[in-house]
């Protein structure tokens, strides 16, 4: 089975204040191709360290980082730039979308920042926005659209380049729970297509519906198991796409 | 290729997002843009004027005046005393100097002429048929002074374009005889001119030339009929003065030998030294002056343009850094989803080359717009304040503003610089940050 993501003996300290704090001491895991894991910690826990060195926003101090074949650790910021560009889908907890950009827009993003953006892949993206429901609302900006419709462009926008992890943080946390069961029925679709998603989260309601559960606790793993409970989200993605297209009618 | 076209396209959507703000970063370089073409415009077209004026003076002439010294040298119990140039002093000069093509002898004095009851006040003008083409004199009707009018002493005249006018405002002046003051002489009028612009005064050498009252003679006939003593009556005083010549005007067969022409003229005039009543005037020295005159003019008003410009760039600099203040969080996500430092760079670089663009555009068109604005503003002052444009300098007065060609392309090429360099410091700040600190910021 090909490895999306290794890490091996992670540490990453940081100086505040004169003061050394060790974030992450040594924290060693794998994550294949297809797997769906939650990542989860009390604050403090160094799950934020971690996510922004899975993500390739950071470098850590000590140990390596492989995505697919690469040890992203020792990669200067231009390399790690086009890491990002190429292999990470983001999803984040606030959306982040760029507001003067309408939703096709936001979602080519990352392939214009790959240095191609042809015809085809304006149609890609049109693809996509379909796909999170929102075929529809091609020309509307993110002022213009729900939390949940927000996230969906995030979604699709973490999916345009094919990346070798979707890398979600908190993705559920700024929404109500009718739109985080949405949310988390796109996601368990997407990796039931075989998309490998990497969750950041606290909330225990939100772990249970991924496949494996790594706990961390003051920069060490605490556990990390297979999810035996797993819980399926309740709307399917069908049922919720039809939803949001009645919403455009009636709205 | 792509890359960039699609930044530009973002970088004026950004723009866009705040419409008032960026017209008015635009509005900075639009008038630092447009202050260059127009000081460059009119300067050049005041500079044109003012070498138009002295090339009409010739480049290949050289003139030599007489110069009346004060009234208590020239002037004892017996009378006036003789001053200024001699005939023979003209003779020499045309016999000995090879490189003279032609000279003019000229006398001038302040007449009145009459015709019937008509009365004109007017400069009388003795001078040989060479005159009217030194001086670019251009005739309406019948003929300049010959030869022939020269040598026989002819009793003939020559009317400027006002004269003619006052003179005779019915009645066409060819073959009338006109009656010139103070002597019991007839002239018959032989031609009319067309009217010619004055020439401006050059520094404190050469003053004015004003042709338009001008009556013009053969010099044999004044020397015969009027002589060397020239007697003005003014308010209660009589004024005399005996002076042979008042100028001479030297043209040379090439303008390279002015200068040592009039090196060997003044040296032959050293006799006048002691009185100092003779002045050489070479219009080439004038026109060099005036040359430079234009340089540091074109320097003076570039230094006021250039400040313009750079207030206009601290203007693009202070809002880029605002704008990158208020979209850190963008480039935190731009960064997340894989731009590159240099991606950062340009967008914001690209958005600031932007602004400086088309205020530079709209400044070459306000440039273009110069010459008519001038002409109406112009129109404006002769409209409803006469006596303010009469008091203007004639130089100032007649200026035609030329947009210089290369003025365009400077003045683009100076804004698309400004957007970069002012530009360049606030697109480095927004690469320098860190993604995950500026994904943070809300």
């Amino acid at each position: 089975m090909t490895i999306a993501a290794r890490c091996v003996d992670l540490k990453k300290d940081y100086v505040l204040k004169g003061e050394t704090v060790h974030a992450l001491r040594g924290v060693s895991f794998e994550v294949p191709e297809g797997d769906y894991v939650a990542i989860m910690g009390p604050s403090g826990s160094g799950k934020s360290t971690l996510l922004n060195l899975l993500g390739c926003l950071d470098r850590p101090t000590a140990g390596a980082l492989f995505l697919g074949e690469d040890d992203v650790s020792t990669m200067t910021d231009d390399e790690l730039s086009w890491i990002r560009a190429t292999r990470i889908g983001f999803v984040f907890q606030s959306y982040n979308l760029i507001p003067q950009l309408t939703v096709v827009e936001n979602i080519e993003v990352p392939l214009y920042y790959q240095g191609r953006l042809r015809a085809s892949d304006r149609e890609r993206c049109r693809q996509l926005a379909a796909m999170v429901g929102l075929g529809d609302r091609l020309r509307h900006r993110p002022a213009q659209l729900s939390g949940g419709q927000q996230q969906r462009v995030a979604i699709a926008r973490s999916l345009v380049n094919d990346p070798f992890f979707i890398l979600a943080d908190e993705p559920t946390g700024n929404l109500d729970s009718q739109t985080t069961e949405e949310i988390l029925a796109l996601f368990e679709r997407l990796n039931d297509d075989g998309k490998t998603i990497i969750m950041v989260t606290h909330e225990d309601e939100v772990a249970r519906h991924t496949k494996r559960i790594i706990r961390l606790r003051d920069g060490m793993i605490q556990s990390d198991a297979p999810n035996t409970q797993r819980k399926h989200a309740g709307t399917s993605y069908w049922s919720m796409a039809g939803a949001a297209r009645e919403g455009v009618r009636h709205g | 290729m792509g890359r960039w076209m699609h930044t530009i396209r973002m970088g004026c959507k950004s723009l866009t997002l705040h419409p008032m703000r960026s017209a008015l970063t635009i509005l900075g370089i639009f008038i630092g843009v447009a202050s260059v073409i127009w000081l460059l415009a009119i300067g050049e077209g005041i500079s044109r004027e003012a070498q138009r004026q002295i090339e009409q003076l010739g480049a290949d002439t050289i003139i030599v005046r007489s110069v009346k010294p004060p009234v208590e040298v020239t002037v004892d119990r017996r009378g006036p005393t003789p001053y200024g140039l001699k005939r023979a002093e003209y003779e020499r000069i045309v016999e000995t100097v090879p490189t003279i093509k032609s000279a003019i002898p000229i006398r001038e004095i302040r007449r009145q002429f009459r015709y019937r009851s008509r009365l004109v006040d007017g400069r009388l003008v003795g001078c040989t048929p060479e005159y009217a083409d030194v001086n670019k004199l251009v005739v309406a009707r019948g003929r300049f002074l010959e030869e022939t009018d020269i040598l026989k002493k002819q009793d003939v005249c020559v009317l400027a374009a006002r004269v003619a006018e006052r003179l005779f405002p019915l009645e066409d002046p060819i073959g009338k005889r006109i009656y010139i003051s103070e002597h019991t002489d007839f002239y018959q009028v032989v031609g009319v001119l067309e009217p010619r612009n004055p020439t401006a005064a050059i520094g404190g050498s050469l003053s004015a030339q004003d042709y338009s009252g001008d009556v013009y003679i053969p010099i044999s006939t004044m020397r015969q009929r009027i002589g060397d003593i020239v007697v003005t009556r003014g308010s209660g005083t009589f004024e005399g003065e005996i002076l042979e010549l008042n100028q001479i005007t030297l043209r040379v067969h090439e303008v390279k030998d002015v200068l040592a022409t009039a090196e060997l003229v003044q040296d032959m005039l050293r006799s006048h030294d002691k009185l100092n009543d003779v002045a050489v005037v070479v219009p080439l020295e004038l026109l060099e002056q005036a040359r430079t005159m234009r340089l540091m003019f074109m320097v003076f008003m570039g230094l006021i343009a250039a400040i313009s410009l750079v207030v206009g760039g601290i203007g693009i600099m202070n809002i880029m850094l605002a704008t990158v203040t208020e979209r850190t969080r963008e480039i935190g996500i731009r960064r997340a989803l894989g731009a590159r430092r240099s991606d950062i760079v340009r967008q914001f670089l690209v958005e600031t080359v932007a602004l400086s663009v088309l205020g530079g555009l709209g400044g070459i068109l306000a440039g273009y717009a110069c010459p008519y604005a001038v002409e109406l503003l112009r129109w404006l002052l002769e409209t409803y304040a006469p006596k303010t444009i009469e008091s203007l300098p004639v130089v100032v007065r007649n200026v035609k503003p030329t947009v210089l060609v290369w003025s365009i392309p400077l003045a683009f090429g100076i804004s698309v610089l400004i957007g970069v360099a002012f530009g360049l410091y606030p697109a480095v700040r927004a690469a320098r940050m860190d993604p995950i600190e500026a994904l943070r910021r809300q």
